[in-house]
């Protein structure tokens, strides 16, 4: 799970941020003043400033926020001067949009808010449609309204030309204050909530946000997205009443608070009307006491009501946003925060702290219990309230300090000095006026005070305080500030008059603020802080003599909705081991602070300790007889087996392995089969050593998996096996891997050189190639590779033989390997213990509904006889019911419900269907009159959490990687990684070497149109692929220009359009949209683009290109002696320098592979590909040629 | 890098050279040859010693033969202890191959329990497993567990079979993550120089104040005494050893420096 925020503002206004993976608040240092509410997305937060105005927080991206402008230049033609700008008075404007309605000279194009740049001049677009143009970028036309082609012809008689500008969006990581209207609004803003970003995916980055005026009238922020950040207009919406609170959730959940205590819900919130059609009122849950505050997930409601009780609603989802009844729930708070996942996060009423609420699942959604968040606050340490108090206090208190320092010195030699440090010479930590520039808080305003304790929430926070419980810890520090006579600096005085607001509204005996009484609660805060401000001195220093050990945050608002968190994450905010432990530890105790390394140093000693104890009581005694003699092992279950003959289908057999020690003292083993065929028993039995591959196959009705040797690879016809229960399957798969590995003498992580192959399961194998793998003539044949399972789930993956790998998710999360092996299934002795982490993976499933048109009643859901189902798989044969689909397989589980997928390519109408003559046809976004049928497909989430060696790199999610190939011995060492975000922007990956293959930052490097497929050669040529189809080239990339210079433009082969591209240490090969593998022709180094494409071979999907120039692919369809398999691995045999096309195609492992990289196998064959055949080869293969249909002209199969 | 496996491994092929001498009070025909093996220290002496008897059996006659029972320098040795506790506890200061004295008369039946079969053997080591589960997960994961199962536990230990083994044993040393560890550490104390025969308490794994024990902190808890004031440990021996396995696991993932002990104990 990415590393997500968590954000807080404190009872002084001042914004913190708790990272997922972080143990302590981070202040929100450049805040230009203090903020009153803050409401987080998970790119961006908005903030409600003390001035009542708006902040926008965007959170830096290696990806920058650019926005494309263009306009064009119109040109006719005259006999006199040619082309020129004087255009017919019928014309269009001289500078126009595409259409030629808008004027638009290049001048008019203004930067919309000064958090932007530009990011250069304007230049001439010289590609049209995938084609490179002419130099100046032209494309000629008979007359205006028509069809532009790039070429001149005679009867060209209007021309022209795109201009393009990028602006920036530079305001980031910075809070930025939206521009007010020029119609300036009516009155200050009082509560703010976004979200709303899974109403739609289109455009992306979309996000509603809601503001409440002080008025109690409610705005909705129109044009929010990610190219446009800010937003571009505030739109009223009428209201049934005043509204003091609001919540938008992720989806299209919208509630709030009335002024009476009401609650009210927005309807209609659709993806074409992301800001809804009318409110419906809900009854507060109870009739006393209305409610005070309102908070919305994705599928759930909290309020909390004016005596702080918590209510959780009932039965609320889309289709029913108001639920059905409340349910009071424990806890008092005074605010509520749903976020992703429908999380909880409140602030205690007693005690002002952070609370989470743990246990909250999508089938518990309601939680557990409340877990207040311990973690302390960063910096600051002798202002700031948190961490900083338990250390002024010990300083300040004889009795306290003695303790502190003892403990301090004594748990940890490190902290304790830096610790002892500060307490004994404190004066010039605290007071002195050397300190402040440290210190962000005492550049801040000191206007802050009045405002601060202005706020209605504050003032609503302190009046209905418990009157028992004073805020010692806050005011703690102040009696030390007196005693010392120093002259307060600004932090401090604002925890001093924090505190004497605090105490001075307790003293009044406060009545219940709200939220609208807000100039009452001004003008009283105000008031008793010049009255009580010399009474407090002598108050608070009596109270912190009596105790300074007690102490909270004071917190006012929080918000989840950007921090991704969920049940299962592990957290580190709540026991804080350096704060709250260090006090209570005992002097003896041996515990110190555990790092992984000390994890393994530890380890390492207690194996040497065994090791030297197997040393001294064991070496001199080998020859002795082991009192136990090693025999077989046999394990037995009941299995079922799809059988050979036919008609297939499965039948019970007893599934049985025996593992006996062989000769050399290698495990090995024999599987059988036994079943009974015509009442006769027989049995099927495998050699371990002759597996090649166990290949799980779970799907909802069966615990399957595939058995393969090189025979059955072949063809094309596994041994499949059914185990009774998931677990079963998991502990015969676990055992078998392992005995199979062992046979073949395989153990720990994959080797630098190691092919890594991905199915359509997202399962990730590996597979270590032998010398002779690339070797010519004679290579190893494909089908005898052996492969194993890694733990993981990924889409594809990436390597060089360096050892990097990376791998992109389903989700387009990108991962990168951390050296370790198992994980998943592979549990205790397969797996390695460390390097192994939490893997999620999110994918949709889709299922299409199908209407035909009758001339009675128009589309229903009534087909013919004939047709397909009406509800249906993609391609209408099988039946696929929204209630009947399940998850792919047991380990997804639905994350959201069903939704209408208007991402269909081809486009889709306003209700997401598509039209089409009849069924199985191509399908069109609009209605004709020839239209009878038409379709439409729904999405639905599924997430899977699993194990494996895979870290997470946050934050931009990817659709293609690559990295530098290398020889076996390579002096790099740090290497080019590129690719390409979902957005199709390129990136160059930073600081990525052996050691830390994560890299550090992306490097943003420009296109003009988004790309689709990147890859690097080995000596630095990146080739990428546009969405158009077209190829790219960049130039001048080297290691002191990572990022190359300026991409040159390559044609696609005739008509086609290419889809992935992979380039090896010379060679360049491309797969198009029909599954043409091309070889670029002509690449020398003087002339790295080279001249034409050459077509290879057909039926294929994928191509992955070695350091070796070696030529691996993924075949669309290879026929086996028994049956088809698609998505096959395939290696190209006879590539050669004098022939780097190669002669002909080697089957591998397949049915159901998606992806495959060799890039990591550098390791050069033997020179007599005859003589080390013998020597290397391993002794299973019995036949020297190569095996497998190959045809040696290029197609690669008949299907 | 030392992993889990590996420190699981030294710990189940750990062997004890041995010595096995049939007392001279003994009636023979001949004279016996004394038998060497190498006995797993985690095994149990009734399942290593079929070929003991067997040896020793060729030179007597059968009217003479009694149930075997074992003895090292005057102390009958209890079978129902893992082998590597019996050396540690009474011989670890001794010259290898540990010489143990073979009787086939006068059963000592205050010292030692009768093992007429290896059943006996089994159903002592199934309630050591169920004991420490109980401790571990109350009792639900050996609950859980089939009668072939728990076999398969029984034979893995039987026939010195590691995969066999701890194909099953993972399962009972798992643990949900986020609860940090086991409820309880199974663990027992035996000592010397104490009558009791062993200590054996609740112990969790994690402090009050969320610090991971360590057996440092154990040993300060139960038996403060084996602590002398350098730390070291006089004779300290873990057993049973699948208790042992838990607390190696704990040691692992608690990761603070052990405290100074004699391996050999540690590792019993």
């Amino acid at each position: 799970m990415p590393v997500s925020l968590l954000w807080a503002v404190d009872v002084h206004g001042r914004v913190y941020s708790l990272s997922s993976a972080g143990q302590q608040w981070e202040l929100g240092r450049d805040a230009p003043m203090e903020f009153k509410r803050v409401t987080a997305a998970q790119q961006c937060c908005w903030s409600l400033g003390c001035d009542s105005s708006i902040y926008l927080n965007v959170f830096a991206s290696d990806l920058p926020v650019r926005y494309k402008v263009e306009t064009y230049e119109n040109q006719r033609w005259n006999p006199v001067d040619g082309f020129s700008e004087r255009l017919l008075p019928s014309d269009r404007w001289q500078w126009s949009d595409v259409t030629g309605l808008q004027h638009q000279p290049l001048h008019s194009f203004q930067l919309p808010s000064s958090s932007w740049e530009w990011e250069g001049d304007w230049y001439v677009d010289e590609n049209f449609e995938g084609e490179p143009t002419e130099k100046e970028g032209w494309t000629y036309s008979i007359d205006f309204p028509s069809t532009y082609t790039k070429d001149k012809k005679w009867n060209s008689c209007v021309r022209r030309r795109r201009w393009i500008r990028y602006r920036r969006y530079k305001a980031m990581d910075t809070w930025a204050k939206i521009p007010s209207q020029p119609m300036s609004l009516p009155d200050p803003f009082s509560d703010i909530s976004c979200g709303g970003w899974e109403i739609s995916e289109e455009p992306g980055g979309r996000l509603s946000l809601w503001v409440v005026s002080l008025q109690g009238k409610v705005w909705f922020r129109e044009g929010i997205c990610h190219h446009n950040p800010e937003g571009s207009s505030w739109e009223e919406v009428p209201l049934p009443g005043e509204v003091v609170q609001i919540s938008c959730g992720p989806g299209d959940l919208v509630w709030a608070v009335l002024w009476e205590g009401k609650l009210i819900v927005r309807e209609g919130i659709t993806r074409d009307c992301p800001r809804g059609l009318s409110w419906a009122v809900v009854e507060c849950p109870s009739p006393e006491v209305g409610a005070i505050h309102v908070s919305v997930g994705n599928g759930v409601v909290w309020a909390v009501t004016k005596d702080n009780k918590v209510w959780f609603r009932r039965g609320v989802n889309s289709h029913n946003p108001c639920g059905s009844g409340w349910i009071s729930m424990v806890g008092e708070m005074i605010m509520i925060s749903v976020g992703l996942h429908d999380q909880v996060w409140a602030i205690g009423c007693e005690d002002r702290a952070v609370y989470f609420r743990q246990g909250v699942t999508s089938s518990e959604l309601s939680g557990k219990t409340w877990r207040a968040i311990s973690a302390p606050r960063d910096g600051e340490r002798p202002h700031s309230s948190a961490s900083s108090q338990q250390s002024a206090g010990r300083f300040f208190s004889g009795e306290v300090q003695a303790q502190s320092v003892v403990s301090d010195a004594d748990s940890d030699v490190e902290k304790g000095s830096a610790d002892g440090a500060i307490f004994t010479t404190p004066e010039p930590s605290l007071g002195s006026p050397t300190e402040p520039p440290s210190n962000p808080a005492v550049d801040a305003p000191k206007a802050r005070i009045p405002k601060v304790t202005s706020d209605s929430f504050i003032s609503e926070l302190v009046s209905d305080r418990d009157q028992g419980k004073p805020s010692k810890d806050v005011l703690s520090v102040t009696p030390a500030v007196l005693e010392e006579e120093v002259i307060p600096a600004d932090g401090e005085e604002i925890l001093l008059c924090a505190g004497e607001a605090l105490l001075s509204t307790e003293s009044r005996g406060g009545p219940q603020w709200s939220n609208v009484d807000l100039e009452e609660a001004q003008t009283g805060a105000v008031l008793d802080l010049a009255e009580t401000c010399s009474l407090s001195s002598v108050t608070t220093f009596t109270l912190t003599v009596e105790d300074g050990a007690e102490e909270h945050p004071m917190w006012a608002w929080v918000s989840g909705e950007g921090c991704s968190v969920d049940s299962s994450s592990q957290l580190n905010w709540f026991s804080s081991s350096a704060n709250t432990t260090s006090v209570t530890q005992s002097v003896q105790s041996m515990s110190l602070s555990i790092s992984p390394a000390q994890t393994a140093a530890w380890r390492r000693q207690i194996f040497e300790q065994l090791s030297e104890r197997s040393r001294r009581e064991m070496d001199d005694f080998k020859h002795y007889e082991q009192a136990i003699e090693q025999s077989v092992w046999v394990k037995k279950g009941a299995m079922q087996w799809w059988r050979d003959w036919k008609p297939h289908k499965w039948i019970d057999v007893q599934f049985a392995f025996e593992q006996f020690s062989g000769p050399d003292g290698n495990k090995d083993g024999i599987l059988f089969i036994y079943y009974n065929y015509n009442e006769e028993k027989k049995y099927l039995h495998a050699f371990i050593n002759e597996v090649t591959i166990l290949v799980p196959v779970l799907n909802d009705s069966k615990h399957t998996f595939a058995i393969y040797t090189d025979e059955r690879t072949k063809q094309r016809w596994p041994i499949r096996v059914a185990a009774a229960t998931e677990l079963e399957m998991y502990d015969w798969l676990a055992l078998l891997s392992v005995s199979c590995c062992e046979s073949r003498g395989i153990q720990g992580p994959p080797s630098k050189q190691a092919i890594w192959s991905i199915t359509c399961k997202g399962d990730i194998f590996v597979s270590e190639p032998s010398p002779a793998l690339e070797a010519v003539p004679y290579p190893t044949p494909c089908d005898q590779m052996f492969w194993r399972q890694v733990g993981g789930h990924l889409r594809m993956v990436e390597c060089n033989s360096a050892g990097i790998v990376w791998g992109i998710g389903y989700d387009h999360t990108a991962w990168v390997y951390t050296g370790g092996y198992g994980g998943g299934f592979f549990q205790g002795l397969a797996s390695s213990t460390d390097n192994i982490y939490t893997q999620t993976d999110v994918k949709s499933v889709y299922i299409y509904e199908n209407q035909r048109w009758n001339p009675v009643s128009g589309y229903t859901s009534r087909g013919l006889p004939t047709d397909r189902y009406m509800w249906s798989n993609a391609s209408g044969l099988r039946e696929c019911t929204k209630t009947g689909t399940r998850p792919p397989s047991p380990h997804w589980t639905w994350i959201s419900d069903w939704a209408v997928d208007y991402s269909v390519s081809g486009s889709t109408d306003r209700e997401g269907w598509q039209y089409a003559a009849d069924f199985p046809a191509s399908f069109h976004g609009y209605k004709t009159m020839k239209d009878f049928v038409r379709r439409r497909r729904w999405a639905r989430k599924c997430k899977l959490t699993t194990t494996g060696p895979w870290q997470e790199i946050p934050p931009i999610p990817l659709i293609d990687v690559t990295v530098l190939p290398c020889g076996a011995q390579s002096s790099v060492d740090t290497f080019p990684l590129w690719a390409i975000s979902s957005k199709g922007d390129v990136l160059c990956r930073l600081g990525v070497s052996a050691q830390t293959p994560a890299g550090s930052s992306w490097l943003h490097v420009g296109t003009d149109q988004p790309f689709k497929s990147i890859s690097i050669g080995a000596a630095g040529q990146v080739w990428a692929i546009a969405r158009d189809g077209s190829a790219f080239h960049r130039g001048s990339v080297s290691p002191q220009n990572p990022a190359g210079d300026c991409w040159y433009h390559i044609p696609s082969p005739a008509k086609q359009k290419l889809k992935q591209v992979s380039v090896g240490r010379t060679s360049i090969c491309a797969v198009d949209e029909n599954g043409n593998l091309w070889y670029r022709q002509g690449v020398t180094p003087s002339y790295p683009q080279g001249s034409s494409w050459d077509h290879v071979s057909n039926n294929v999907r994928k191509v992955s290109m070695g350091p070796l120039d070696q030529i691996w692919i993924i075949a669309d369809k290879v026929q086996g002696s028994q049956s088809l398999s698609c998505g096959t691995v395939c290696h190209r045999l006879g590539v050669q320098p004098i022939e780097p096309k190669g002669q002909q195609w080697d089957y591998g492992i397949g049915g159901g592979w998606d992806h495959i990289t060799v890039r990591g196998n550098a390791m050069e064959p033997p020179r007599i590909g005859l003589l080390s055949q013998k020597d290397t080869a391993p002794p299973t293969s019995s036949s020297p040629l190569p095996v497998g249909i190959a045809e040696p002209n290029g197609t690669a199969v008949y299907s | 890098m030392a992993d889990d496996k590996d420190v699981l491994r030294d710990v189940w092929f750990g062997r004890i050279p041995t010595c096995f001498t049939l007392n001279p009070d003994e009636v023979t025909e001949r004279e016996a040859e004394p038998y060497y093996l190498l006995l797993p220290r985690v095994s149990y002496l009734p399942l290593v010693t079929d070929k003991v008897k067997k040896h020793f059996l060729k030179v007597m006659r059968t009217e003479d033969v009694e149930e075997m029972w074992f003895e090292h320098e005057g102390t009958p040795l209890k079978w129902h202890y893992p082998i590597g506790v019996l050396f540690d506890f009474h011989a670890s200061n001794t010259v290898l191959p540990w010489s143990i004295t073979v009787h086939f008369k006068n059963f000592p039946d205050v010292d030692l329990l009768h093992c007429p079969t290896n059943s006996m053997v089994e159903a002592h080591f199934m309630s050591s497993i169920k004991e420490a589960d109980a401790l571990k997960h109350k009792s639900q994961v050996v609950n859980d567990m089939q009668k072939k199962d728990h076999k398969q536990l029984w034979m893995g230990l039987q026939n010195d079979k590691f995969d066999q083994f701890w194909a099953m044993n993972r399962k009972l040393m798992e643990y949900p993550t986020e609860e940090g560890g086991f409820r309880y550490i199974p663990f027992r104390i035996y000592q010397t120089t104490n009558d009791r025969p062993f200590i054996q308490r609740l112990f969790r794994p994690v402090s009050t104040e969320g610090n991971p024990h360590t057996l440092f902190d154990l040993l300060k808890e139960m038996c403060p005494d084996a602590l002398t004031k350098d730390g070291c440990l006089q004779h300290l021996l873990c057993l049973p050893w699948t208790s042992f396995m838990s607390l190696t696991l704990n040691l692992c993932f608690s990761s603070s420096p052990p405290p100074k002990v004699e391996s050999a104990s540690l590792l019993g």
